[in-house]
C-alpha cells in the first residue's frame, strides 16, 4: 500500500443507540449512569444520556484499523473529548461521522493520521490522532 | 480545594494481574463495532504475524480504568470522584495486547495542574505482562471540575 501525506481515508460513519452504549458499558465495564440513565445525566446538567468518550474514541478508531488491514500497526492513538455525543431514546440514535488523513511521515517508519470524528457537524474529538506503522 | 501539587511523581502499587482473553477482545471488538479478523480469528492474526488475537487500540482502558481508580480513590488526595470528567486519552502501543497477556498495571501522577477553578490530573498507567515486558503505556488526564465550574 502507497502511503503519502494528504492520502483520505475511506470515511465511516457510525450509529451509535442507547443499546450500543449498554453493550459498551459491558464491555469496558465503565457502568457510569450518564450513560444509559436519562435522570442521572439530566440531573448533572446534560441534555440527555451521553456515548462514552472512550466509545466515540474507539469507534473512531476503527477507521484507521480497517484502512491499514492490521490493527497491530496502530502505535499511538490520542485524542481530548472536547463535546459530548447526546444519544436520544429513539432507534435512530446519534450518527458520528469519522474522516481522517494522513499528515505526516515520520522517521521510525509511522505516519501520523489525524483524526476528525463529528457530531450533528461539529468536532467531538479535539486533536485526534495515530501513529502508524507503515514500514 | 485544589488538589495538591506534591502529588505529582507519586506511583501506585501494582495491579492484581488481568489476564487477556480472546472472549473478552471479541466481546470489546463487537461493541465498538470493529469488524477486523486479527481481534476475532487466531489464525488471521497470526498471518499478520501476531501470536495470537490482538484487542483494539482502545482495549487498554479496560485494564487502566482500574489504576485510574486506584487514583482517583487515593483517600490522602482527597479527589471528589463525582466531579471527575475525562478530559483526554493517549495510548503508546509497544506492542499489541494479545490474547493470553496478563498484564500488570502500575500508575504515576505526571501532571496536576488548576485552571479556572478545575484540577487536572494526569495519570500514566505502565501496562506490562507479569514477566515484565512493557506493552501499552496509557496516559489519562482526569477533569476535577470545581464547585463553580
Amino acid at each position: 500500500m502507497t502511503v503519502e501525506v494528504g492520502t483520505e481515508l475511506p470515511p465511516l460513519s457510525v450509529r451509535l443507540t442507547r443499546a450500543d452504549l449498554v453493550r459498551y458499558a459491558g464491555a469496558s465495564l465503565d457502568f457510569n449512569p450518564i450513560h444509559w440513565n436519562e435522570k442521572t445525566a439530566k440531573d448533572v446538567g446534560l441534555p440527555d444520556v451521553i456515548a462514552h468518550g472512550m466509545l466515540t474514541m474507539a469507534v473512531a478508531s476503527r477507521i484507521v484499523a480497517e484502512w491499514i488491514g492490521d490493527p497491530g500497526a496502530i502505535v499511538e492513538y490520542g485524542c481530548r473529548f472536547g463535546r459530548p455525543v447526546v444519544v436520544p431514546n429513539d432507534d435512530d440514535g446519534a450518527l458520528v461521522e469519522v474522516t481522517a488523513k494522513v499528515t505526516k511521515e515520520l522517521e521510525d517508519g509511522t505516519v501520523k493520521v489525524n483524526i476528525n470524528a463529528a457530531f450533528e457537524g461539529k468536532s467531538v474529538l479535539t486533536g485526534a490522532f495515530a501513529r502508524v506503522r507503515v514500514s | 480545594m485544589p488538589l495538591d501539587p506534591s502529588f505529582i511523581g507519586r506511583s501506585y502499587q501494582p495491579s492484581q494481574p488481568y489476564d487477556v482473553s480472546r472472549e473478552k477482545i471479541r466481546e470489546f471488538a463487537d461493541a465498538i463495532g470493529a469488524t477486523s479478523p486479527a481481534y476475532r480469528d487466531a489464525e488471521a492474526a497470526k498471518a499478520l504475524g501476531h501470536r495470537d488475537v490482538i484487542a483494539p487500540p482502545t482495549f487498554a482502558i479496560v485494564v487502566s480504568m482500574k489504576t485510574n481508580e486506584t487514583v482517583m480513590f487515593d483517600p490522602e488526595l482527597k479527589l471528589d470522584y463525582s466531579r471527575v470528567v475525562h478530559g483526554d486519552q493517549n495510548f503508546i502501543h509497544h506492542r499489541p495486547i494479545t490474547a493470553g497477556d496478563q498484564l500488570v498495571s502500575v500508575a504515576h501522577i505526571d501532571a496536576i495542574t488548576s485552571r479556572m477553578g478545575n484540577d487536572m490530573v494526569t495519570v500514566r498507567t505502565e501496562i506490562s505482562t507479569v514477566e515484565g515486558e512493557l506493552v501499552t503505556t496509557a496516559k489519562s488526564m482526569l477533569v476535577v471540575r470545581g464547585e463553580d465550574a
